[in-house]
């Protein structure tokens, strides 16, 4: 029998290029556009939701990481404990 | 009160309240809980005489821990009481998660064939007690139970470790080589050394109950997020054995313990998750939890063990079962000490490893805690935002933590370990525990290879021949036997397949020290004993100077 090996992740990595081209415009207003008519809580509701699906979408630790990194820039706010 | 019936312990006079001058015993346990019992049978086994102090003379009072895991009763029946948990407790290995009433999650923790031991007993604590009391009897040379020694002093010194004990026919004093500190979350040995633990503390409080009920509930771990019988919190239900069932219930940051445990608040809470069924209140507890430990778990001559080194929240039940791994992976290094055969670095070792092992389960068991007590903002928001998404969406359900149940760490990367020169499969890396499976013996009768490993090193031969080393034993499985018929048989490839062709130096604690694989370079007989050096200590090691020189300076 030949033992199985767990490969090594394929090296990933966050991309900030520009992916989305022609559609960047409609990709940007279907954002904005899924938030009408809801109240302040309820769009933190659906961006925490579009949170978990991308990520899972992504389906990589270490570029949520990065991108977890990159999102946080400036915004230091209080010294957490 | 339980519907247990409590034996009080007979207690002997302490040979040092007759006259006796013992002289320096090599190991002293405070505390006959399921760790220090199964330290002292393990250590016997070892051939290791110790006195075991506690300051009652009853097993538990409550159930408290209830679920043991596949790999505590696999050290269990190394211990010699697995099969009469196993005989007594609920068997089971299916969770379910419910959100409100609805079922959205179902996880099976042993889904494959092929072991001996189930994914989880149910069981009540006194009852492992009894059984590890009955057991320890089984070695009155080197096993010596002193009920009601009530352990008021211990101090330090070069060599040894005084003890001071207050028994009701008097206090005395006695000395060991090493003291191991079984004495749980409040330890005295650990107050009386002035140590702290470091950590996290919840602030949400939970209720604990044991019912005795008659109901048809399935033999599965059920969890609910928000149920209508308990509004906005979190609930678990487990089955024990004799019509008793456990119940928990999250009360949040602001129950006041004293009220909630009275039956008048508890009643009607419990009235509402039976659903109406007749019940009676057999054990009610609220807690607050805490995930911390100790810095280290070795103080000199003094060793932490099980509670006593760190707490976690029941959540996964990491507790009772980490401290049964605990006592596996320190008993053989402190038998090989007082034998002389260990090298410098063998119980250093033992907190490397058991923090390690720790911090797995703090983490584990507080990721858990979170989730279902998440801060106010945007914490709580992710938490029901998931719960939410996972009603319908399969990937969610990943996401959400109902608990992660205890499995054994690990140890890949610790020095003990040679590490492998070829690839391995990584169930079977060095550090990870052996996997159980099924083997016939010599005699051709059906058996389970983990009872043919442990206690000692061996040198484990899958479809290959084994190098001969004196002192270490070999077990054979499949092809490759010496001719003298003594193999294990493979009859449905099982340790072929959990194991590959290969060789495997075992740890006394059933962990893989060293893998060599059939595909790889032969294993020579100086490699093999290098590698079996090395697992016992024979290296190296700056904490292993520092550790010398703490003890005997």
């Amino acid at each position: 029998m030949t033992a199985q090996c767990t490969e090594p992740a394929a090296e990933q990595a966050l991309v900030t290029d520009d992916r989305l081209g022609s559609e960047a415009d409609t990709v940007y207003a279907a954002l904005v556009a899924a938030h009408e008519g809801l109240s302040a809580h309820d769009g933190q509701r659906l961006n925490v939701r579009l949170v978990l699906l991308l990520a899972n979408h992504i389906g990589s630790a270490a570029v949520i990481h990065e991108a977890l990194v990159l999102a946080r820039t400036g915004l230091e706010g209080e010294q957490r404990r | 009160m339980t519907s247990y019936s409590y034996t009080e312990y007979a207690m002997t006079l302490a040979p040092e309240l007759s006259g006796a001058t013992p002289g320096i015993y090599p190991v002293v346990i405070v505390g006959a809980g399921p760790i220090g019992l199964s330290a002292a049978i393990d250590l016997a086994l070892h051939g290791v005489p110790s006195v075991v102090l506690d300051e009652n003379n009853v097993v538990s009072v409550g159930s408290r821990a209830i679920c043991w895991a596949k790999r505590s009763l696999e050290i269990f029946d190394r211990l010699g009481v697995a099969q009469r948990m196993l005989d007594k407790g609920v068997i089971w290995k299916v969770g379910r998660v419910y959100h409100r009433d609805r079922e959205i999650h179902a996880f099976d923790l042993l889904p494959e064939e092929g072991h001996r031991f189930p994914a989880f007993v149910n069981l009540q604590q006194y009852y492992v007690e009894q059984y590890l009391i009955e057991r320890c009897w089984e070695f009155p040379d080197l096993i010596d139970l002193r009920f009601l020694n009530q352990v008021t002093a211990v101090l330090p010194k070069p060599g040894a470790v005084t003890v001071r004990v207050d028994t009701p026919d008097g206090d005395y004093t006695c000395s060991a080589h090493y003291v191991l500190a079984c004495d749980g979350a409040r330890s005295t040995v650990r107050s009386l050394l002035g140590l702290g633990m470091l950590g996290e503390t919840f602030e949400d409080r939970f209720l604990i109950a044991d019912i005795e009920m008659t109901a048809d509930f399935p033999s599965e771990r059920r969890f609910w997020f928000e149920p209508s019988f308990h509004p906005g919190q979190s609930a678990l239900l487990h089955k024990q054995p004799e019509n008793i069932y456990r119940i928990d219930l999250q009360l949040g940051a602001n129950a006041d313990p004293e009220r909630e445990t009275m039956p008048e608040a508890v009643v009607p809470r419990i009235e509402k998750v039976v659903q109406g069924r007749p019940f009676a209140l057999d054990w009610v507890s609220v807690y607050s939890f805490q995930c911390r430990r100790l810095e280290r778990f070795l103080h000199g001559r003094v060793l932490f063990v099980g509670d006593s080194a760190h707490v976690v929240s029941p959540f996964g039940a990491r507790g009772g079962n980490g401290g049964i791994h605990d006592v596996d992976n320190l008993c053989w290094k402190l038998a090989a000490v007082l034998q002389g055969s260990a090298g410098p670095a063998l119980l250093e070792s033992y907190n490397d490893e058991r923090i390690h092992g720790a911090d797995e389960n703090i983490l584990q068991s507080a990721r858990t805690t979170r989730f279902m007590s998440p801060h106010a903002g945007a914490e709580r928001l992710f938490r029901d935002e998931t719960l939410a998404l996972a009603r319908d969406l399969p990937f969610a359900r990943g996401l959400m933590n109902p608990g992660r149940l205890s499995t054994p760490c690990s140890l890949a990367g610790f020095p003990l370990q040679t590490p492998a020169e070829t690839a391995v499969p990584a169930r079977m890396a060095p550090g990870q525990p052996c996997l159980d499976a099924p083997v016939t013996g010599a005699d051709g009768r059906p058996g389970w290879l983990l009872a043919h490993l442990g206690g000692t090193f061996r040198l484990l031969a899958v479809n290959q021949p084994a190098p001969s080393l004196p002192g270490l034993p070999v077990v054979t499985v499949g092809a490759g036997s010496d001719g003298a018929g003594s193999a294990l048989g493979d009859p449905a490839a099982w340790v072929e397949q959990r194991y590959g062709d290969g060789l495997f130096l075992i740890r006394p604690d059933q962990h893989v020290a060293a893998h060599w694989p059939a595909h790889g370079p032969p294993a020579s007989p100086a490699i093999v004993a290098a590698a079996w050096r090395r697992a016992l200590g024979f290296m190296a090691s700056k904490a292993a100077a520092l550790v010398e020189t703490w003890e005997y300076v």
